[in-house]
Order: structure tokens, then sequence, then C-alpha cells
């Protein structure tokens, strides 16, 4: 049983089809956002609805209306002389024939014909069009006023950088936590998450204040928490596996210049680190600092034809920098190295920052650890190439505050710009959190695969996120009609066509044993195990 | 077969689009906008009373006031008995449709209506029957009527809904049909529909 909405009158391919609605059918009862689909001579178009509207057959009607407060009336002009309008966007073809049943939903390449009939899509045309849920695919959430599932295709989501946008508030921490579940899960991928604000290792907040589990708590075999701030995570209660201390030998004048704008240093004072580096080699970074106001400096700074005041901008940089409590003059460990071993081992690692959710240390410590990780990614993804060994696991990194990472400015010269742009080549790929994607380089917002994007209204992040995508005028008027919560239109790779979901439901008791019987399959005894602790 | 009382006169005028009936009685006229049909070979002519007159039989002499003595209207009819002869009435219908066999046709018929047909009033069963489909109000609005379709029109769907199993709906389903077919007229649509009602 079809609910028919009305019939195909005019349109094309280029801005969408109108459809004309049925007397019987209220246009009050219509919703941007929703599926239908459209039978076609020949073929079956899938689609969204992205505009409504209201017609009238002659402008009089609308300049000197009847009277409308008589019944007999109103039933009467309502969808002949007065109509409601939809305007959708056909996506995908699902016609019955062999061809598409073993290819699956195709993209549109023609429209439906005039007066092709018009029905709200069924569950089962949505379940035909997202999949099930099975062992690649995850639930994300439902439609809008369906309970059908909307799934993930995980394995190739991993494959590209991906990003999640939404102003704040709307649900990204949230969102972000179910695709790492998701990944985690089902991709076969591990993640190394950044975690500025403490969410995703061991416990993270809800609106109302409530704490909700984060996956170390979820899957504790499959997760490791590293920190920087040893003494906040003891204050939270969080088991950390690892303590990060970061040497003065490690930072690299690459991880400076990227501080540039955050350190409020001169250009010149950016040259002057690598001339510095080269005088002083890998322990660049104390003994420029200890250098006094002497003539010896003096003499330094003239050689290697450094302005004073340059220098002292630099100083003043570095100072700050050296002051981040987890800098130490000498690392115990090497973080890196570590990371990569949990990272082998298939352990996914999340990075906590405690109270160090000052910008200048998530971007330092992002992009000094993420730099070495894809260069030894890189080298090993070459080495398995030239060697055919077996090529390392692939990662994923999850970033907040991307902006700061990825804009126009310092793309070109951050690790995460070049990780965005070409590094799903040697299976290391982006997961983006950010709340102002307009700040994000363009050509890195080109290359990702899947965006998922809370609401938006601001006109330039809109345009940003949405460049590219075929339709986007009528995905704009979605997308600045999402809730403020828990909905989240999704596109691009991963999807066949975009949607908009209801996020599926996290924090409560219930939802946490629907993730860990989601991943039974592949989890197997470890995830019946962790449901026994879990819940007695 | 209809009944001898559902007989309301007898044809003296036929064309294409029209006939004209005269009534066996005086006054004794089928509503205005009713549905009536005649015998026309082997079809059944069906029309919309659409005009009616009553008038003096010979067209030169027209009646004269002659109650001034009288007490009421009736007592002149009793004391000039010869008035219920020299008067006539006489309605006129629309053609507007024809049943071959079981089939109703809602347009004209290939031949018009013979003079001296019988003209009768449809039952109910047959009204409802014939209200199936309304293409019959292209003919109703389209024709050049001794009176404006727009009082023929609501006439005939006010007298047709009566014998509707669901006359609100059936009514609403003619209002959305003339919205269609006079969306360029929006007044006299206007004028129809609050004469719907």
């Amino acid at each position: 049983m079809t609910d028919r909405l009305g019939i195909v009158v005019s349109g094309s391919l280029e801005s969408g089809v109108e459809v004309k609605l049925d007397g019987t059918v209220s246009v009050e009862d219509m919703a941007v956002g929703r599926y239908v689909t459209i039978e076609g001579q020949k073929q079956r178009f899938f689609g969204m609805i992205t505009d409504i509207g209201l017609g009238a057959i002659d402008p009089r009607f609308t300049l000197t209306p009847l009277d409308i407060s008589d019944p007999f009336i109103a039933e009467v002009l309502c969808g002949t002389s007065t109509y409601g309008t939809l305007h959708v966007l056909p996506m995908l073809t699902i016609s019955g024939n062999v061809a598409s049943l073993i290819e699956g939903p195709q993209p549109v390449k023609t429209v439906p014909t005039h007066f092709s009939a018009v029905n709200l899509a069924s569950q089962r045309d949505v379940e035909l069009v997202f999949g099930g849920e099975d062992e690649k695919r995850f639930y994300v959430g439902t439609p809008l006023d369906m309970e059908t599932k909307i799934c993930l295709d995980l394995p190739e989501l991993v494959k590209r950088s991906n990003g999640i946008f939404g102003k704040s508030g709307t649900g990204k921490t949230f969102l972000t936590r179910i695709l790492l579940i998701g990944m985690l899960q089902k991709s076969a991928a591990v993640n190394l998450i950044f975690d500025m604000h403490n969410e995703y290792g061991w416990a993270g907040t809800s609106e109302g204040g409530k704490s909700v589990k984060a996956l170390k708590q979820l899957f504790p075999s499959k997760v490791a928490v590293f920190t920087l701030d040893e003494e906040s995570s003891r204050r939270r209660k969080v088991s950390t596996d690892f303590v990060v201390r970061i040497g003065y030998d490690e930072i690299e004048p690459e991880d400076m210049a990227l501080l540039r704008q955050t350190l409020n240093l001169t250009e010149p004072a950016v040259e002057a680190i690598y001339q510095l580096r080269r005088r002083f080699g890998k322990n660049w970074l104390q003994q420029a600092s200890n250098l006094t106001d002497s003539d010896e400096t003096s003499q330094i700074l003239n050689d290697l034809n450094i302005h004073e005041s340059t220098f002292q901008n630099l100083k003043r940089g570095l100072a700050t920098v050296s002051r981040l409590p987890f800098i130490e003059p000498q690392a115990p460990d090497n973080a890196v190295k570590r990371i990569l071993e949990y990272l082998d081992r298939g352990i996914n690692v999340v990075l906590e920052f405690g109270r160090y959710t000052d910008i200048t240390a998530y971007i330092l410590v992002a992009n000094l650890l993420t730099r070495r990780i894809h260069a030894q990614y890189r080298e090993r993804m070459e080495k398995s190439m030239g060697e055919d060994a077996a090529k390392p696991m692939p990662l994923v990194i999850t970033i907040e505050e991307a902006h700061r990472f990825l804009n126009p400015e310092i793309a070109g010269r951050t690790i995460f710009g070049t990780i965005a742009r070409e590094m799903r080549k040697y299976n290391v790929t982006l997961l983006v959190i950010d709340q102002r994607p307009s700040g994000i380089d363009a050509e890195v917002m080109s290359q990702m695969g899947t965006k998922v994007t809370c609401l938006l209204d601001n006109e330039r992040d809109i345009d940003s996120v949405l460049a590219g995508v075929s339709g986007k005028g009528a995905l704009k008027s979605v997308l600045s009609r999402l809730e403020s919560k828990q909905q989240a239109l999704i596109f691009g790779h991963a999807v066949p066509m975009p949607v908009v979901i209801r996020i599926r439901e996290y924090g409560s008791p219930q939802s946490y044993r629907e993730f860990l019987t989601a991943g039974k399959a592949e989890g197997g005894k470890q995830a019946e195990k962790d449901i026994e602790e879990l819940w007695g | 077969m209809a009944e001898l009382s559902d007989r309301v006169g007898e044809i003296i005028e036929a064309s294409t689009a029209s006939f004209v009936a005269q009534c066996y009685e005086l006054y004794q006229l089928p509503p205005l906008g009713s549905l009536v049909k005649t015998k026309g070979g082997e079809l059944d002519i069906y029309g919309i009373v659409c005009h009616a007159t009553t008038g003096s039989l010979e067209p030169g002499r027209r009646p004269i006031a002659r109650g001034k003595d009288e007490e009421s209207e009736e007592a002149i009819y009793q004391s000039s008995p010869q008035l219920s002869k020299l008067l006539r009435s006489e309605f006129s219908a629309l053609v507007v449709g024809y049943r071959k066999g079981e089939s109703i046709c809602q347009y004209l018929p290939p031949g018009p209506a013979r003079i001296h047909g019988f003209v009768y009033r449809c039952p109910p069963d047959e009204v409802k029957e014939f209200g199936r489909s309304l293409a019959f109000l292209n003919i109703l609005v389209g024709a050049h009527l001794p009176v404006s379709a727009d009082e023929i029109v609501p006439a005939a769907l006010r007298l047709m809904s009566q014998m509707q199993d669901d006359p609100r709906a059936f009514l609403v389903a003619a209002g959305k049909e003339l919205t269609v077919m006079l969306s360029g007229q929006y007044h006299q649509l206007r004028a129809i529909l609050g004469r719907l009602k």
C-alpha cells in the first residue's frame, strides 16, 4: 500500500521536479527531507522533498478569495484551483529490472514523464536504497517520520576522509561517538582520536549535564586512553594506559610554523626558526630559549641575519610552548612509538588533553604526533608495495576544531592538509569535526568522501559544506531547516544519496546494549563477555 | 418502463440540442434543473429543464385581468373554466445525453427527439445513475440559454445531489469539476459555487 501524494507536472534534472498535490493530501502534512517514489513509465525514481509551496490556477483566487470560512467552498477549491506543490529532487532510480537488482539503486540520469504518480516512499523502498544492518553497515539513525534504519557502509566510509559539521551544541560529539563505535566494530580500521574535551575516551557529558559512557567503557579491550594530563584523568577516575610527554628535541620547525597564528609569530620569526634549527641541530628549542641578552647572542643573531625584534617575537612564542606542562626537556618515553604499537594491535587510541584545552597545545600535539605516524605509515605502505608485505591497518585520525589545522593559509603546510588530499593511498584518512566549515580550505573540503552535517545557519558555512554537490540549492533549504538537535544530513561516498536522519539514541542502558550486540557478529565472545561485565 | 404519473408532457418542438414540451395540465411543470427523458427511436434522450413558460394558447391573444370581483385566485379559474384550456404551460429542456441499451452517454444524441414524444420525469434511481458522471456539466455550462447557466447548473446539481447516497460528496465533486472547467471565468464560478450550497 502506498500513499499517493500527487503527480509530476514539470521540472528538470538539474533543478528537480515540481509535483502538484492531490486535493486529498494536505500540504501541512508534508515535510522537507521526506522521501518519495515517483512511478515513471519505465523506471521508478527515488527522491527527496526539498521544497513545499502553494499554487493557484488564477491569481484572482488569491487576490479576491472566495469565502473559505465555508467548509464546502474550501473543500471544492482545495486541490483544484488552489493546490499544494512539492519540489522533489529525484536522486536514484530503483526500477525492478534485472540490471538494477544486481547493481542496486543508480543515480538518476533523467526525469519521470509528465503526470507520473508520486507516492510517499515505503519502508521497503528506503531499505532498498540504504540497505539493512549487516556486518559492514552500521545503523546511524532513522529517516524523519519513519522507523527504517539508515545504515552507513563503514568500510567504504573509512576509505576517504570524512567530515562532521554543525553548530556548537547540535550533537556533533554524540554523532562522532556513534560513528567511532561503528568504525570500531565494522570497518577494520583503527582510530586515533585527538580528544580535546575529553569526550570520547572514558565518559562524556550530555547537554543535560548527565554523564554518558564513552568508548573505553563500552569496549575496554579495543580502546586505550592516552593522556597528556595525568592529574586531570586521575581526578575524573579515568583508567589511562599511557601518559604522553613530549621532549624539546621532538619539536621540529614545521610544528612551530603551524602555530604561527596562535602564537602570533611574524613571518620572519618563522624563518628564523629554521635558521636556528640549522644552527643548533636537534636541540634547537632548548638552546634558542636559553639565549640571553648578551653579546654572544647578538653575534649569533647577526650571523644568522635575524633581527632583534624578530627574535623577541620568536622568544615569546617559544616561551609559550615550553610552558606547556607536558613538554619536558627529555621525554621519558617515545609517545609515537607507543601509539603505533597500540594501533598495530588493532587497539584504538584516544588521546585526552585533560586541562590543556588551549588550542596551542592541541595543534602542536596533534600535528607533531600525526606527522610522525604519517611518516611511519608511508614508509610501511611503500615497503608493503615493494615487498608484497602486509599493508598497515587502515588508520582514521579524528581531529576537532579542524579549521585551525586546515584553513587555507596553513592547509598546504600541515600534515592534515596532506592527509586529506592524498593519504588515502597510504591507508590513513581523517575524520574532521568542525563547527566552522567555511574556515576549512576548499581543496580539503572537496576531497572529503562523506560529509555529515548537523544544523548550520551561517550562509558561508552552508555553502562550503555543500560545495560541489548536485542539487545544492535544494539541499541548502533542507540543511538550514534541520532541527537543532539530533538531526543530521549525510551525503557523499558512503550513502547512495543525501539523507536526513534522526540520529540514533545514545546514552541510555538500552542504547549501550544495542551498540554492543550490533558488534557481536565480529566481537564474538568478547562482546558477550563485555555485556556480562556491564550488566551482570 | 416509466409510469404514467411520471409523464409530464409532450414534445412540441425539437432540435439537436434541446426540445420544448407542453404540459398536459396547466402549471404541472417539472422543477427547473430536473432531469427528464423522452423516447427518440431506440434511444432515451435525457434533458435538463432549463426554462418554462405559461401563456396564452394563441400567440396574438394575451390574457386579460379577470379577478377584480373575485375573492381568490382560485375563484377566477372556477368562474372561467375555459381558462385552463386557453392557457398552457411549456418547458424547454437542454439535451444532455442519451441512453443506449445499458450505457448512458453524456453527449448529444445522433438525432433530435420526436415531436409528440412523451416526456417523463426520471425516477430517483435513474437520476442517481446519471449523476455518476459529471460530463454533462460541460454541455450545461457552454449552452446559450434563455436563463443564465449560473442558475441552471446549481439547480440541476442540487436536485441531482438529493438522489445520491452522499449529497455533499457529490456536490464537492461537481464543484471541483466546475472549478477546473471555469478556471478562466472566476466570477461565474464564484456565482455558481455560491448557489450550490
